[in-house]
Parts: C-alpha cells; sequence; structure tokens
C-alpha cells in the first residue's frame, strides 16, 4: 500500500535533496561510532612503531599478533579476564534464577500479605542509602574484598521482578491449575511449568545483567582492594593510566637478549588499544547477536513506565 | 469444611513466604539495612576506628555544609557542574526524537538496520572503554592531533583531554556519542506504532513529508517524550559518576567534579566519611522530592504516575 502511494508521487528535487543530506548524516554518524573501535583493532594488530607514531589510521600494516601474546604476560591480566568471565557467568545466572522465582512466587494470589511483601521489594528500586554507606554495609557483611561483592548484592533486581511477574500474568492461568490439579505443589509448578515458558523474558533479563556485570566499573573502585579481584574493567583503567611503565615490564620480559624488533616492541599505545581490543571484542560480538533481546528488554520497561 | 480449606490455603501461603525469605533478607540487606549509615553523617568519624570511639558532633557537617566559606565555595562550583551537565542533557534530549524521525525517512531498509545496529554499540560499552577510545584518538599523541600536526595545521597538540576548556562541551558530546542511537530506538517503536491511515489521509489531503513529521510523527512520539523527560528531571542530581570518574585528571577537575564524584572523592579518598555521608543524605532526600514532585506533574497532565 505504502510503497506504491510511494511510486505514484513524483520524484521532486527537494527529495532527492533531501535523501542526500538525510542520509549522509545517518552515514556520518554511523561511522562516528564504528571506526574508534576499527582504529582500535587495526591499531593492536598494526606494526607498534607505526600505530605509536600515529601512521595507522584506515589500513592496519606489517599486521602481526605478537601484542595479545604479550599482555597476557602482564601480571593481572589473565587474573582479570577470569574475574570478569565468573562474575559475568555467576552474576547473571543468579539474578535470572532470584528474578524468575520472585516474579512467579508474587504472582501467587494465595500468599500471606502478598502486596506487602511485593512492594517491600518494588519499592527499593526509588531511594538509595548513598555510596558512603553502601561501603560501610559492605565492611560490616565482610563483603568488600571478596569476589561475593560482585554478586550478592545485585541477586535482587526489583525491575527485573516486575518483568517477570508481568509476563507470567499475561499467560494462561490454567497451565498452572491443571498442574495444581494434578497435584503438584508450588515448586513443582515453579520449575516443570512455568519456568520453561518464561524463556524469552528470561533471556532478556540475562542479556542486560550479562553486559551489566562485565561493564562495572565502580564496585570494583569502591569494594575492592585486592589486586587478584580487579576486574577487567578497572584494570584497562588502571593500564590506561600507567601503560608507559607497562611497556618497560613487557619488553624486558619478551626480548630475551634479542635485539628488539621495532615491529612487535612493546610500547604504551600499543598496551592500551591491545587491551581495549580484549575487553571491548566481547561486546562486539554479543550485542549484533542479541539485537533483539536488548531491544525487547527497553520495550517492556517502557510499557511498564 | 470451608474453615478447613481457608485454614489449608493460609498454611499455604505462609509457606510461599518462607520460600521467598532468602530473597526477601537480601533485599533488606542491601536496600534498607544500609540506611543505617547514614548515622555517620552525625559523628566525626575516622576510618579504622569503630563509631563509637569516634566523637558525635550532631548536625556539624550540615551547618558546615551551609555556613563555612570555603566549603560553601566548593559544594557551589560542584553545584554549578552538576546542573550545567543535567541542564545540557535534558536540553540535548530531543535529539533522540529527531534521530528517530529522520532514520524512519530511510526507505532503504538494510542502510536502516545498519545504522540503528552500529549507532546502539557505543550504549553497551563501558565508560572506563569510552575514555580509552577517548584516549586514542584525542590525547596529545592520539590520532586527531598526529594528523593535524602531520598536516601542518597545528604546530603544537592540542589538549583536549587535559585541559579546563569546554569539558562540559565534551562530556555532553561523549554522552550523546554513547547513547543517541540508544535512546532513539524507544521512539522509533512509538513511530511503528502509529497507525499507517493517519499518513494516507495527510498525503490525500496534499501534505509534503515534512508537514506529515510535524502533524503526525511528532505530536505522537510525545507522550514518550514528555515521560523520559520526567525521569530526567527526577534525576537531576545523580549524573552518574563513572563518566566523570574516567575523565577527571587534575587539569579539568574544577569543570567536571559532579555531585555523585564529589561525594566519592572527599568521602573515600579525602577529606571525611562523615561530610560525605552528610552531603549524600541531603541528595537522597532532594532526588526523592522531585520524584514526587515530576510524578504528581505526571499524574495532573497525562493523568497517569510514572513510578
Amino acid at each position: 500500500m505504502r510503497v506504491d502511494a510511494e511510486r505514484k508521487r513524483p520524484v521532486k528535487k527537494e527529495d532527492i535533496l533531501f535523501k542526500i543530506v538525510n542520509y549522509s548524516i545517518f552515514l556520518l554518524f554511523t561511522f562516528l561510532c564504528a571506526y574508534p573501535f576499527y582504529y582500535l583493532i587495526i591499531n593492536s594488530i598494526s606494526s607498534n612503531e607505526l600505530s605509536s607514531n600515529g601512521m595507522i589510521n584506515f589500513l592496519p600494516r606489517q599486521i602481526h599478533f605478537q601484542n595479545y601474546k604479550d599482555v597476557f604476560q602482564l601480571s593481572g591480566l589473565s587474573t582479570a579476564v577470569v574475574v570478569s568471565v565468573a562474575r559475568t557467568v555467576v552474576g547473571t545466572a543468579c539474578t535470572v534464577m532470584a528474578s524468575a522465582y520472585l516474579g512467579f512466587m508474587f504472582t501467587q494470589k494465595k500468599m500471606w500479605h502478598r502486596s506487602f511483601f511485593y512492594r517491600f521489594v518494588v519499592v527499593t528500586m526509588y531511594f538509595s542509602a548513598g555510596l558512603i554507606p553502601m561501603f560501610m554495609t559492605m565492611k560490616l557483611l565482610h563483603l568488600n574484598n571478596t569476589f561475593w561483592v560482585y554478586i550478592i548484592p545485585g541477586i535482587v533486581q526489583p525491575f527485573n521482578v516486575i518483568m517477570v511477574k508481568t509476563f507470567i500474568e499475561s499467560i494462561p492461568s490454567s497451565l498452572q491449575e491443571a498442574a495444581e490439579v494434578d497435584g503438584a505443589g508450588v515448586l513443582t509448578v515453579f520449575f516443570k511449568v512455568i519456568l520453561p515458558t518464561c524463556t524469552p523474558i528470561l533471556a532478556t533479563i540475562a542479556i542486560w545483567a550479562a553486559v551489566g556485570q562485565w561493564n562495572s566499573f565502580q564496585d570494583t573502585l569502591i569494594y575492592i582492594t585486592d589486586q587478584k579481584l580487579y576486574s577487567l574493567q578497572y584494570l584497562l583503567y588502571i593500564y590506561l593510566n600507567q601503560a608507559n611503565s607497562l611497556a618497560a615490564l613487557v619488553k624486558s620480559s619478551t626480548n630475551i637478549g634479542a635485539v628488539a624488533d621495532l615491529v612487535t616492541k612493546q610500547t604504551p599505545t600499543s598496551i592500551r588499544m591491545t587491551i581495549s581490543v580484549v575487553v571491548v571484542l566481547p561486546i562486539l560480538f554479543i550485542y549484533p547477536m542479541f539485537q533483539k533481546y536488548f531491544v525487547k528488554g527497553i520495550m517492556i520497561g517502557a510499557v511498564k513506565g | 469444611m470451608v474453615v478447613q480449606s481457608t485454614k489449608k490455603k493460609n498454611m499455604q501461603g505462609k509457606k510461599i513466604v518462607l520460600l521467598i525469605l532468602p530473597f526477601l533478607v537480601l533485599s533488606f540487606l542491601f536496600s534498607y539495612f544500609p540506611l543505617h549509615g547514614w548515622i555517620y553523617a552525625l559523628y566525626d568519624y575516622r576510618a579504622p576506628l569503630k563509631l563509637s570511639q569516634c566523637e558525635f558532633v550532631g548536625a556539624k557537617w550540615f551547618v558546615t555544609l551551609f555556613a563555612n566559606k570555603t566549603q560553601v565555595d566548593q559544594l557551589m562550583v560542584v553545584m554549578k557542574n552538576t546542573f550545567a551537565l543535567s541542564f545540557l542533557g535534558i536540553a540535548t534530549s530531543f535529539l533522540p526524537v529527531l534521530f528517530a524521525v529522520f532514520l524512519n525517512e530511510m526507505r532503504c531498509k538494510w542502510v536502516r538496520n545498519m545504522v540503528q545496529t552500529i549507532t546502539t554499540i557505543p550504549n553497551f560499552i563501558s565508560w572506563t572503554l569510552v575514555y580509552a577510545i577517548a584516549f586514542a584518538l584525542f590525547s596529545t599523541t592520539g590520532m586527531v592531533n598526529s594528523l593535524l600536526l602531520r598536516m601542518g595545521i597545528i604546530d603544537t597538540a592540542i589538549k583536549f583531554l587535559d585541559s579546563s576548556n569546554h569539558v562540559w562541551l565534551s562530556m555532553i558530546l561523549w554522552s550523546m556519542w554513547k547513547g543517541m542511537g540508544w535512546n532513539a530506538i524507544m521512539y522509533l517503536a512509538a513511530i511503528s506504532g502509529i497507525d499507517q491511515e493517519l499518513y494516507e489521509a495527510a498525503r490525500v489531503d496534499g501534505a509534503g513529508r515534512f508537514q506529515l513529521i510535524w502533524n503526525i510523527t511528532i505530536p505522537s512520539l510525545l507522550p514518550t517524550y514528555f515521560v523520559m523527560l520526567m525521569l530526567s528531571i527526577a534525576s537531576f542530581l545523580s549524573n552518574g559518576m563513572d563518566q566523570y570518574y574516567v575523565f577527571q585528571n587534575a587539569f579539568n577537575k574544577t569543570s567536571i567534579q559532579v555531585l555523585d564524584l564529589y561525594v566519592y572523592n572527599i568521602g573515600m579518598t579525602g577529606k571525611s566519611l562523615s561530610l560525605a555521608t552528610a552531603i549524600g543524605i541531603l541528595k537522597s532526600l532532594v532526588s526523592l522530592t522531585l520524584l514526587f514532585s515530576v510524578n504528581f506533574v505526571s499524574k495532573k497532565v497525562r493523568g497517569d504516575s510514572i513510578i
């Protein structure tokens, strides 16, 4: 319909001009969004000498992958990768299961004082004690400087609970009733009947939680002083600020007696770029693959709001 | 019989509460219990000591905030930054609306999808990475400077990052770079929900492209825009600290320090944990008031609450 109507209209001069301007602006902005990532990647695989002189702008030159081998020798990087991957996996699994479980339980009308407990959880979205009281709390609970500070405080996410609850309320209750007639308890109903039907919403929650965990920076900054527990984001921040000394460190550990090869010799620039790519690559892979789940998440949020 | 079944139901109901009890405890521990920390604002807390070993000072910190000259001056600078950055954020919040409207005018579907995918990616990287990118491109040895130097346009490298000039502008530009594509998605969805017959009818009446946009598309996006606007007013004092923390340095500190960052800086690295708590309390109270106010406005204007 719409296409036909478009075709019938004669093409006007202003129309063409509009199209040119419109496409140009969007393509320019798209380029501005894509280029920085491309720039990091080509610089991390090009000759380190050329890249530290700012000679690599559009195409990689003298491609090599020595940088990636070298940065993983930096003390702390592999530990940080393990920490970041672990918190992403464990943290996501915990919050997804808790959201599903709580969301389901809050749909049970027979629950004792249901609306009170529901509000008790949901209202926590709207206030926060603040940074220092949170810090003191973690200290009191002996969570600071432990891995669990990344996981436990984030398990109950009111917003996710609301999303699951709304989702379950939209599926026919006959499913649950049929199972209850067969004598299934509330836990059986949850695991056998409800959980499998919730996968779409849980996938959305999972992908958001995973990105949040991977990108989280502030919690390491505030609660962690033990270097073994640094997350990748935090380590990247530290490395960005002290790449000079790091480059010296890598140089001395890898070039054993040999004449330093300028192509693969580490420079502050090469270290910064390579670590940045290590941190960003998972997002660049995962985002386009799961884009529809991300979009779904914001839509549900909007409907709720 | 009836009594028995109600009793049974009641038992089941209590059992469910027991089943979720661990999570209720978590919710209490990390949302309600931390409020006890507000008491630190009434003491002169020194780091390794116990609270009972510290001096009780009552409202001293709150008085300091408004009476001590240097403290007031410092806070004024911080509030100026906070207001400026929040205001710039609100002033530019209509750009994602335009982004969505004009992206929707693109008829070539694969280009549209490509633009949408690529422009939303920056939203999903951390501020640390944004800083890494900023460093790679705009530091004195970065890509922009070395390009300009080589082309002979400048003689000495421009200090984009280590300077106190245009800090607000560059911060808002980075926020826009990061959030523009993503913030437009909600409006794109709203556009796809508009009844196509409206457009058909308007076209029959001879309306041009811009008339369609102005009279149909924009008005149908206003309700969504209004909600977003209300939410950003509610979080006027909460700029977050990640962005400003990673970009802050000795040169730009006076123009970049927003309230959230200031609380961190004086609480965790500097002066006084108690003073930081006092500021945090005031911030929480003002934020809560703002939230209720915009909710009230929203109820009046569109007859629906936003919280």
